[in-house]
């Protein structure tokens, strides 16, 4: 028989990397041209929102001109295309500057956000999964099914609004709107963007405290959302591991079920729950739009819809692509992790 | 043992579980303001710029009415009448066509700089050069980019004078001076901002006359100064101390960005905020119910209206117009839909505006509806599309609208959308039935009388795109009448010329005039001397305090 020549071990590697980025060049040209369209097909004029209700039409006119509106639909794909591939998406109408700074502005928030939740999401998404897995079928079993079930079908603005009504209104345990109080906002310069720990770094106590106050109520729902994802893969995940051969050798050692479950079959099944817990990370960013709102929460959702109300194509194009590379990277992060981590996959 | 294991891992989770409710039941300063700090509720997604050369929303207004100064105010206690704010004194030339103005000694702008007639000249300048959308409220004088600065000069340093090209009612002009696109911005500190400009054929100027600055920066010298604006988050205001007249009381305004009335209500009722400023008429309700809170209100200028579009055959018969003014129910719609944030008023001029008319002449009766359709000949009524903008009160009033003319056989399909494509579908006149408010541009009944009856070209074309031009509609008669009030130097008889003109609209018109806006507020009972003002840029910050 002959052998076949031993491949390097780098070569599926970059033959992944290779297939994704023009898997993502593609998916980017889509996403700009989709945006595009999509953004000049809705009904509304860009220049009259901008100019307003009562504005004579000389100066209508003379913004049409400026932003190109005048000029064939194709034309303008091309100078948007040329802009944004540059890095340049433009100014915002809404708040006038461009529309890059404003996502630098944002986005933090929306990562702050969506880290939180992520943590407090496989916090208790794991154990709970795990739960699930080793008393398969029995009551506690039942209950996390309810609770990823609940999770998956109730709207999530209305699950916010009845946690404000509670929380806030009701108890007043948490703050709310927005994501930090009027009265540090003035006395708190942010460094990294991500207030937590930027209080905690400054030493800044009563900000952190503030601040973990304004963002626990969003981030527990968005985790509460991303829980009911990662338990149930959990769940799923642990049933296969526990069914290996290893998992009854190693009880047959005599090992503790505790170390048994949780040192062996998690850590087996880390591998895949890593990309879990990443794509559910990745679908916080971009999912976050109707919490951002609920909450008053400054961050890329809430650019994004406020931007699409005042038709700030600009701001909305732009946010539509930082959303859609952020996915795209995570996704590969996520990708290359589980090559890197389990070797199974590279053999496939 | 399994069991007694898989109980430790539960016990550990629960402990988990209540140790984070712990944290964030954990003693907790009841939220309140600082003292020194007055914080609004407020829906004010509808700024774009801070300039007072272009900005011309409602929220900017109320924003730039607190931080800029202009040489004439609205009296806000008799709005027909008009006081000095730079201007200690003005007169008008015989043939009302030179206004001189004299500034009050001694004025500062917030920067430090003083206040000049010059700095007066160059804002009217920028204006009328930079010709934003509020801009043709000045050049409506007849002052263009080629003459403005012979039009608007300062003749010494505290002498302005503005000339205007036809002998106008000296009430219409000084009206017209207080709008905000009036505003005096700081002419130093502006320059040191500006930016080069191309010139082209649609602007023939080498620079930007700050304006891309001013968006979002601040050279006025008002009660306060802009600090910042970040849109659709926060506008954050400062006391000026520099300010001329009587100091503020408040040290900072933040208006902070809350769109939904209930999410407002909840702050006002948790202390989070001061002033919730768009309250629906249950909120409202509820906030009244409130010990710790109450409640005020003020009519404003804008009126809700739903109109006709003349290229639809049916809607241009007069009897059909005549008979959708029978078909409304303005009696259960007052009491209930727009209960405190609303009043019946069927006529274009609101109520405190010189020439208001307080004649509302039409009830539900639909047999008399039925009376008049049968009349235009469709006795079984008709189809027909209504465009409304998505939002409270006005989906619900047109819903209780297509019920009543329902009853008369007239069926309507409602098309909700936002208000921008709203808005783009009414300027293109391609709509059958528009139902949507109008706000005067500047205090003066010239502002509503003309765009109620000015279409002085009917043609898809048109470069002046007044609301009667949106509906198709032309009345030569109307037209000429308010024309000629412009001229009327006697402001008495000149409010009685645009009563004429509304009972003769009145009479016969494709506009059903609806109800004239009521601004109401909820506010925290330690917030004293809050007022709400007759138009936007008057809701003034400065008196309150806490």
């Amino acid at each position: 028989m002959q052998v076949r020549p031993q491949k390097s071990r780098a070569a599926p590697f970059f033959m992944g990397l290779l297939r994704f980025l023009v898997v993502a060049v593609t998916t980017y040209l889509g996403l700009l041209a989709v945006t595009f369209f999509i953004g000049r097909v809705i009904p509304i004029d860009p220049a009259l929102a901008i100019a307003g209700d009562h504005a004579p039409q000389q100066i209508l006119e003379r913004l049409r001109r400026e932003m190109h509106l005048d000029q064939p639909l194709y034309l303008q794909f091309y100078y948007y295309l040329v802009s944004a591939l540059s890095g340049d998406f433009g100014t915002s109408v809404l708040t006038t500057n461009p529309v890059m700074d404003d996502i630098r502005r944002v986005f933090p928030a929306t990562m702050e956000l969506a880290t939180v939740g992520t943590i407090i999401g496989a916090l208790f998404g794991v154990p709970f999964g795990v739960l699930a897995a080793v008393r398969r079928n029995s009551f506690i079993d039942q209950i996390v099914r309810v609770i990823g079930l609940v999770g998956y079908s109730v709207p999530v603005f209305w699950l916010a609004m009845v946690s404000l009504v509670i929380f806030y209104a009701k108890l007043n345990w948490v703050a709310y709107p927005g994501r930090i109080d009027i009265a540090y906002e003035y006395s708190f310069t942010p460094i990294t963007g991500f207030f937590l720990l930027d209080s905690a770094l400054q030493g800044q106590w009563d900000v952190f405290w503030d601040v973990f106050r304004h963002i626990i109520l969003p981030a527990s729902l968005l985790g509460y959302f991303s829980l009911a994802y990662i338990s149930r893969m959990t769940r799923s995940f642990m049933l296969s591991e526990l069914g290996q051969e290893y998992i009854v050798a190693a009880r047959a050692k005599g090992l503790s079920e505790t170390r048994v479950i949780w040192g062996h079959a998690l850590r087996s099944a880390a591998v895949p729950l890593i990309t879990v817990i990443a794509l559910s990370y990745a679908g916080l960013l971009e999912g976050s739009v109707l919490t951002e709102i609920v909450f008053s929460w400054p961050g890329i959702g809430f650019y994004i819809t406020s931007s699409l109300r005042n038709a700030d194509m600009n701001a909305v194009l732009g946010g539509t692509i930082v959303v859609g590379t952020v996915f795209i990277g995570i996704n590969l992060i996520s990708d290359l992790l589980y090559r890197t981590l389990d070797p199974r996959t590279r053999r496939k | 043992m399994m069991m007694t294991k898989m109980n430790r891992g539960l016990r550990a989770l629960s402990a988990g579980v209540a140790l984070s409710l712990l944290l964030m039941a954990a003693p907790n300063a009841y939220a309140a303001t600082p003292k020194d700090t007055l914080v609004e509720g407020f829906a004010f997604d509808d700024i774009l710029s801070m300039d007072p050369a272009e900005a011309y929303e409602l929220s900017a207004a109320e924003i730039t009415g607190n931080t800029y100064s202009l040489l004439v105010r609205l009296d806000i206690n008799d709005t027909s009448k008009i006081k000095g704010d730079l201007a200690e004194s003005w007169s008008v030339s015989d043939d009302h066509l030179t206004y001189t103005f004299k500034l009050k000694p001694g004025l500062k702008f917030a920067s430090g700089n003083p206040i000049t007639a010059e700095d007066v000249a160059w804002s009217f300048e920028r204006v009328v050069k930079l010709n934003k959308s509020p801009a043709f409220i000045l050049t409506q004088f007849g002052i263009t980019g080629d003459n403005v600065t012979e039009k608007a000069k300062a003749t010494d340093a505290n002498t302005f004078t503005f000339t205007v090209d036809k002998p106008y009612a000296p009430s219409f002009v000084l009206n017209c001076l207080t709008a905000t696109v009036a505003e005096v911005v700081d002419k130093k500190l502006v320059l040191q901002h500006v930016k080069p400009a191309t010139p082209t054929a649609d602007y023939k100027y080498d620079n930007d006359f700050g304006n891309s600055w001013l968006k979002t920066g601040f050279a006025g010298s008002g009660p306060f100064k802009l600090r910042e604006w970040r849109a659709n988050e926060a506008v954050v205001l400062e006391r000026n101390d520099n300010y001329y007249g009587e100091k503020a009381k408040l040290n900072r305004v933040i208006y902070r960005f809350m769109k939904e009335s209930s999410a407002q209500r909840l702050a006002l009722e948790n202390g989070d905020i001061d002033i919730a400023r768009n309250l629906s008429p249950t909120d409202l309700q509820a906030v009244e119910k409130n010990a710790q809170l109450a409640s005020t209100s003020a009519p404003k200028g804008t009126i809700y209206y739903m109109s006709l579009n003349q290229k639809n055959a049916n809607l241009a018969k007069p009897d059909v117009q005549q008979a959708f003014k029978y078909l409304v129910d303005y009696d259960a719609i007052g009491k209930t839909l727009i209960k405190g944030i609303g009043e019946i008023h069927q006529t274009f001029e609101p109520k405190g505006m010189l020439g208001s008319l307080d004649e509302n002449p039409f009830k539900l009766d639909v047999a008399k509806a039925k009376e008049l359709l049968a009349k235009a000949g469709l006795p079984n009524g008709f189809s027909i599309t209504m465009d409304v903008r998505s939002i409270e009160p006005d989906t619900g009033i047109a819903t209780a609208i297509q019920q009543t003319l329902g009853q008369a056989g007239i069926k309507v399909e409602i098309i909700p959308g936002d208000g921008k494509q709203k808005l783009t579908k009414y300027r293109a006149r391609n709509h059958d039935i528009y139902f949507g408010n109008w706000g005067p541009d500047y205090w003066d009944p010239h502002s509503n009388a003309d765009t109620f009856t000015t279409n002085d070209d009917n043609s898809d074309t048109s470069s002046n795109k007044t609301l009667v031009w949106r509906n198709t509609w032309t009345t030569p008669e109307l037209e000429k009448l308010a024309k000629a009030a412009l001229f009327e130097g006697d402001a008495a008889k000149r409010g009685a010329m645009y009563q004429d003109i509304q009972k003769k609209f009145l009479e016969a018109s494709p506009f059903i005039i609806l109800y004239q806006q009521t601004e109401v507020a909820g506010y925290r009972k330690d917030v004293k001397d809050f007022k709400l003002g007759p138009s936007f840029d008057n809701n003034f910050v400065w008196p309150i305090s806490k």
